[in-house]
């Protein structure tokens, strides 16, 4: 009976899981370091199957923030709900469904490129690593670098296998610090069009922080802008674009960056009337 | 494709992600000869060193004399404390050289999973650097450890024990206060050897210190090793008392690892640290 009763309940927590609207959703989200407020009362809702951006200028919050969705900052106050689950309570379950890249994060540079994803293959619990490490290499062009230490790769190719890293355990949640930081236009171009390809095959929703504008018009649905650990301003590119009365969203970007919210309130006003 | 289509089972999920952290180091061991030539390097040359003196004394110390391999069985045997020391603490920093740490922490590898992981190849490092001081031991001064017997089963594990008990506190200690402190992992198990009494007996130390030493598993290891290669005597007694004094210092190191672990969650140190 016992038995019945957890398997029901975990059921129903299940199928509410399935039925969140949302990836992920944050709710007045706060990280102190020191003197410092980082993050300062953050809410935000990620749809499910998007591709969403922070934006926000250097020490605006955006690797705070996302080093809080994974785990590795613990926050002064608020909640994290990925998939409709408490993060705080279940983290190392949502983790296995989640995965990401980061400039900043490196991989052990004397293992070879195969040896890399075959140790995180084994960490995320993926079944048929050979067989997996294989498709990804073929998907992302880099079955010639399986065999070559990641720290002979140049920074393009070593893209790539970050990309093919935070593929491994084909994650749900996907988020990356920004994912074309260094590489050139050419290669910049074919990981995005990567990762817009992957996003519609796996229908998984993917977090970006970037300073690539362009970029983010490109690939993302909705954008969140943060000043200062704040939450300033978001909506679609065309919908900030618009309301700001811009050509870009590098001077949506810029306006806000340089704090001329004036600009903006502007525009809403002239909406509403 | 589903993440979870891609998923084990949790018990067989933790030993793969337990085993993958093993490979990971393994690969590393198996494709650098200069690791592997500094895990055989000091154990060898201290042997080589400590037999000389061993010999030395054969001829001219009649305490010695009754048991000439005491000096070469305490220095193999202090090796194994250091090595397994060094050898966890250095993976574990290994991994903040290779900036590898925010990746690790934000997968679903948990901090115990990734204790046992590394406690593994520390083990395995530890009988690499002993198997050639043992091996040049019996081949130049036809000294064999092995003669110790079945007790050297029991000091091999205290030893190592301790050593990672050590090793998960200098760990705890990088990661709390970054890649400054990891000279740590280097000289911080020196501070145990003299109260160790690796060399000589526990009785020459002056009371107060005495107190201490019979605090320390690796004094009580030593104690009984004498025991054995003087009285050929096995102290039980002794055995108790360094596993009981383990199991408190090992609670203690990973209470204190997550303690320092929790911190540099929250001060966010996780994802900064690197070379």
């Amino acid at each position: 009976m016992a038995v019945a009763t957890i398997g029901l309940t975990r059921a129903l927590r299940h199928i509410a899981a399935i039925m969140t609207q949302h990836a992920l959703k944050i709710d007045d989200l706060s990280k102190r370091f020191g003197t410092v407020q980082a993050v300062d009362g953050l809410s935000l809702a990620v749809p499910r199957g998007s591709i969403t951006a922070l934006l926000g200028g250097n020490g605006a919050g955006k690797t705070t923030t996302m080093a809080m969705m994974l785990g590795l900052v613990l926050p002064s106050s608020g909640s994290i709900r990925i998939f409709g689950e408490n993060f705080a309570r279940n983290r190392y379950r949502l983790l296995a469904r989640m995965n990401f890249s980061s400039p900043y994060v490196d991989l052990p540079h004397r293992l070879t490129v195969r040896e890399n994803l075959t140790v995180y293959a084994r960490i995320y619990g993926v079944v048929g690593v050979r067989a997996r490490i294989q498709q990804l290499a073929e998907d992302l062009d880099i079955v010639e670098f399986l065999k070559r230490p990641v720290g002979k790769l140049s920074a393009g190719q070593r893209t790539r296998v970050a990309l093919a890293k935070a593929l491994i355990n084909n994650p749900e949640l996907l988020l990356l610090d920004e994912p074309t930081a260094s590489l050139d236009p050419d290669s910049a171009d074919w990981v995005r069009s990567y990762l817009e390809r992957w996003r519609v095959e796996s229908g998984a929703t993917i977090l970006m922080a970037s300073h690539n504008m362009a970029e983010v018009e490109r690939l993302c649905s909705q954008t969140f802008m943060l000043r200062r650990g704040r939450l300033v301003d978001s909506g679609s590119p065309n919908d900030l674009i618009a309301r700001y009365g811009r050509e870009s969203l590098e001077e949506v970007f810029l306006d806000i960056a340089r704090q001329r919210p004036d600009a903006a309130a502007q525009q809403n006003d002239a909406t509403a009337q | 494709m589903s993440t979870r289509a891609l998923q084990r089972g949790p018990v067989r999920a933790s030993v793969g992600r337990i085993g993958a952290m093993a490979l990971r180091h393994l690969y590393l061991l198996r494709t650098s000869w200069p690791r592997l030539l500094e895990l055989m390097y000091w154990p060898t040359v201290q042997m080589i060193l400590w037999g000389l003196v061993s010999q030395f004394l054969l001829t001219n110390s009649s305490w010695v004399a009754q048991a000439s391999g005491v000096l070469l069985a305490g220095v193999i045997l202090w090796d194994v404390l250091f090595r397994g020391q060094l050898g966890l603490s250095l993976v574990f920093i290994e991994e903040m050289w290779s900036r590898n740490l925010g990746h690790l922490f934000s997968s679903p590898l948990r901090p115990w999973e990734l204790i046992v992981a590394l406690m593994m190849i520390s083990l395995l490092r530890t009988l690499i650097g002993m198997g050639s001081a043992v091996g040049f031991a019996i081949l130049l001064y036809h000294f064999s450890i092995f003669d110790l017997g079945l007790p050297l089963i029991a000091f091999f594990f205290n030893l190592i024990f301790m050593g990672w008990a050590v090793g998960l506190v200098v760990c705890g200690l990088v990661l709390r206060f970054g890649l400054g402190a990891e000279s740590l992992a280097w000289f911080m198990i020196f501070a145990f050897a003299p109260v160790s009494c690796i060399y000589y007996p526990l009785e020459i130390l002056p009371d107060w210190l005495k107190h201490v030493a019979e605090a320390l598993p690796s004094a009580l290891v030593f104690e009984g090793m004498r025991s054995v290669l003087f009285d050929g005597v096995f102290r039980y007694d002794l055995l108790w008392r360094a596993m009981a004094l383990n199991a408190l210092y090992m609670a203690l190191a990973l209470a204190a690892f997550m303690a320092f672990f929790h911190s540099a969650r929250k001060r966010g140190l996780l994802h900064q640290i690197g070379e």
